[in-house]
């Protein structure tokens, strides 16, 4: 049996058409950028036309926005560390409870080395960041504000433009993690506030080890990678070529396969989760109802953990996540849902399914028959369960 | 971004483990019960209720059943525990050790073996209950040290003793202790600096395994950004845990090795060694040694030979290979080019 992959937030499979188009970057076309010989030539050319890709893709103003980087780790560490560089007379961050760890551990390291001081805003239960204590952290002394685009784990959106404007108005760069909302969202970074942004190639069917930082023109910006004239002198080192190349294809596929994303992808989406939330009690969904990624589900299944769910799923030939597959290795549950103050009961119960448009009608109904007795067996195992029925009586589900 | 299929767990597992875990054994409640035992919480993540049917004359644990709330090697640590019970007396199973319940699973992942610990836990608490006492994990002697976890003093000498544990990372893995707010680090360090010295005093760890709090590796950040007046405090990611290796046990019968007994057994090999650089009309003198660091001079023909790197790293292997342990021979004085070797 063929495992069915719902774990597309962790990362996606290359697209044939982008593997494809990045091949005779390996072979024939294996020039440096930077030579002056017709090797370097053709490859600069490439080069140029996936940034051409990807500023359609972020609807950027210039191509020479995008700065390509090894992916959205050092994008984000990147953009944190320039803004503290560019922003003397600023050394504050403003960043919140649930972003990913190469945002929150570079924060903390920051801040335990006198750097930095650093404000972290609290979200409510559906994930939504705390817009007064948002507010009131912003200040003259404030040199960025970083806060991802769309939640990893629940997929909640946060409404980053409107964010951006406050920063603005307080003289503050602004950064968003738009890891997991880029290629699943479309944007126009043209129209908003936003200085900096940061996106990840293998999110979006592209390979590991590429990803960009948008750097509004006109925003100050120091490089962290010295060295080399490459990325106008603002990350140095070779380019990846066949990365670079195979980033742009994939921008060109995810602006046309928006609709599939928004339409397909998301009621495949909504059939799974209104299957399960019909036919298991005790579980609810967790993220913004109103506003979220069209392919997360987060499914917390009470007095159940995690992984012993996952280990059957896996079994099942169903690879989903519990909550970040960051933190999946540690006996400590999910940060996000931890600060979104998910129950006691339902903390240590969160799945993850992500899906891309790699996923099928077949694959959703293997997860709607596969999950509700494996989730019956374990509770069958649990002393917080008994007859069938949970000790506090039937819980309501956030929404169906 | 580093984020993976979220199964890392599943391929560290033992067949043992998966199959306790997909075929638990003597699961679900036992309605003529005599003794119940419960370890761990809802808010920890993992709990169990262990459930037992004992002789009341011979004493004999006629049948035992689990219901356990966790992770995968919970559940298996639940079912292997009540095979290996059954049919024993509560004297026998009162003897029972956490290691002993991880090795009926063929072992178990450092940052699972707490899940043995809260099948030891319910154990005894199952045991305290037949015989009319009150036990929890907390009862243990001395003080609660974690709060998040219940985790007190006694709890944590005992499993520093039985698992010779010389790091805190380990600690937390074994006893949970330190996995919530973290704010009993200090106190976690000193548990076990104190546990550590007694062990190396008895010969069961060497004095180079051990944990002081002269040598300890730099306080991790703590588990929260300090509340400001616009925020209040918020928890923030933890890394994940990396466990250390164990410490070795000391040979046995042999005192922890002193550093005079190193630079005696490094003379030693040096000198087994040096026939063989004589006939090649050369010789090696040992300098000091300073740590893990073995210092030598090189002399005659050795200073030119080109193939001087290659007798070092011939020299160090011999001596990792004689003593057991990492070290790194570095030449010292003039070499070929007239500068001192940095030995990098």
């Amino acid at each position: 049996m063929k495992p069915i992959y719902l774990d597309n937030n962790a990362t996606t499979r290359v697209d044939p058409a982008v593997l494809e188009s990045m091949l005779p970057f390996f072979t024939e076309q294996f020039g440096n950028a930077s030579s002056t010989h017709s090797f370097g030539e053709t490859v600069a050319g490439a080069i140029k036309t996936a940034r051409k890709q990807l500023q359609e893709l972020l609807g950027a103003a210039h191509d020479h926005e995008i700065i390509y980087t090894s992916g959205g780790t050092e994008s984000n560490t990147t953009a944190v560390m320039a803004a503290l560089e560019a922003m003397p007379g600023r050394d504050e961050i403003i960043t919140s409870a649930v972003e990913h760890p190469s945002v929150l551990q570079l924060c903390e390291h920051l801040e335990k080395t006198g750097r930095a001081k650093i404000h972290v805003i609290g979200v409510d239960s559906y994930g939504r960041l705390d817009l007064d204590a948002y507010r009131s952290a912003l200040s003259d002394r404030v040199a960025l504000v970083s806060i991802m685009w769309a939640n990893n784990e629940t997929g909640t959106i946060v409404p980053v433009d409107a964010l951006a404007d406050l920063a603005k108005a307080a003289g503050a760069l602004f950064h968003t993690d738009a890891v997991q909302a880029i290629g699943k969202l479309p944007v126009a970074l043209k129209d908003t506030a936003i200085d900096m942004l940061s996106l990840s190639g293998h999110k979006l069917h592209a390979p590991k080890g590429i990803g960009a930082l948008y750097v509004k023109r006109g925003v100050r910006f120091k490089p962290l990678i010295r060295g080399g004239h490459q990325e106008r002198g603002r990350r140095a080192g070779t380019e990846n070529v066949p990365a670079i190349v195979g980033l742009g294809k994939a921008a060109e596929l995810a602006i046309q396969n928006f609709p599939d994303e928004l339409g397909r992808v998301k009621a495949l989406r909504d059939r799974l989760e209104k299957a399960i939330l019909s036919s298991v009690a005790n579980c609810a969904v967790n993220g913004d109802p109103h506003d979220r990624l069209p392919n997360t589900s987060n499914i917390a299944f009470d007095y159940i953990e995690g992984e012993a769910i996952l280990l059957h799923l896996t079994r099942a030939g169903v690879a989903a996540s519990t909550g970040s597959a960051c933190t999946a290795g540690s006996t400590e549950p999910s940060h996000v849902l931890r600060a979104m103050h998910v129950p006691e009961a339902a903390l240590h119960g969160a799945i993850r399914f992500s899906l891309s448009r790699d996923n099928s009608e077949a694959d959703v109904d293997r997860v709607i028959e596969a999950l509700p007795p494996i989730v019956d067996k374990l509770r069958a195992l649990s002393p917080f369960w008994s007859d069938g029925k949970s000790p506090s009586g039937d819980a309501t589900p956030l929404y169906a | 971004m580093t984020e993976s299929a979220g199964a890392p767990a599943m391929l560290d597992y033992s067949d043992k483990i998966k199959d306790h875990f997909f075929n638990p054994k003597n699961a679900g409640p036992l309605a003529e019960a005599n003794a119940v035992g419960e370890a761990g919480t809802l808010s920890c993540g993992d709990a169990l209720k262990l459930m037992l049917k004992v002789d009341p004359l011979t004493e004999v644990i006629l049948d035992a059943r689990f219901q356990t709330f966790g992770c995968g090697s919970a559940i298996a640590s639940s079912s292997a525990l009540t095979e290996l019970i059954i049919g024993k007396t509560i004297v026998e199973a009162s003897g029972l050790t956490t290691q002993q319940i991880a090795a009926s699973l063929g072992g178990l992942p450092p940052e699972k073996m707490h899940c043995a610990v809260l099948g030891h836990d319910a154990l005894q608490g199952a045991i305290a209950n037949f015989r009319g006492e009150a036990w929890t994990a907390s009862d243990e002697p001395g003080a609660l040290i974690c709060k998040c976890s219940g985790v007190s003093e006694g709890s944590l000498k005992h499993a520093i003793r039985m698992n010779r544990l010389t790091s805190v990372d380990q600690l937390t893995a074994f006893t949970k202790a330190g996995a919530g707010c973290f704010t009993c680090y200090d106190k976690l360090e000193a548990v076990l600096a104190q546990t550590n010295a007694e062990l190396v005093a008895e010969g069961l760890i060497a004095r180079e395994a051990a944990f002081s709090l002269q040598t300890r590796a730099p306080k991790p950040a703590p588990a929260t950004v300090a509340a400001t007046p616009e925020t209040p405090a918020q928890p923030v990611a933890r890394p994940r845990i990396q466990i250390s290796p164990l410490a070795p046990s000391a040979p046995a019968g042999e005192p922890a090795m002193t550093n005079l007994r190193k630079i005696k057994l490094i003379e030693e090999t040096i000198e087994e060694l040096r026939p063989f650089l004589r006939k090649d009309g050369g010789d090696c003198e040992l300098i000091d040694v300073d740590g893990s660091n073995v210092l030598v001079k090189m002399s005659g023909a050795c200073v030119l030979c080109k193939l001087a790197s290659a007798t070092i790293s011939g020299i160090q292997e011999k001596l990792v290979e004689k003593l057991g342990v990492p070290l790194r021979v570095i030449p010292v004085g003039k070499t070929p080019f007239g500068k001192a070797a940095s030995g990098h």
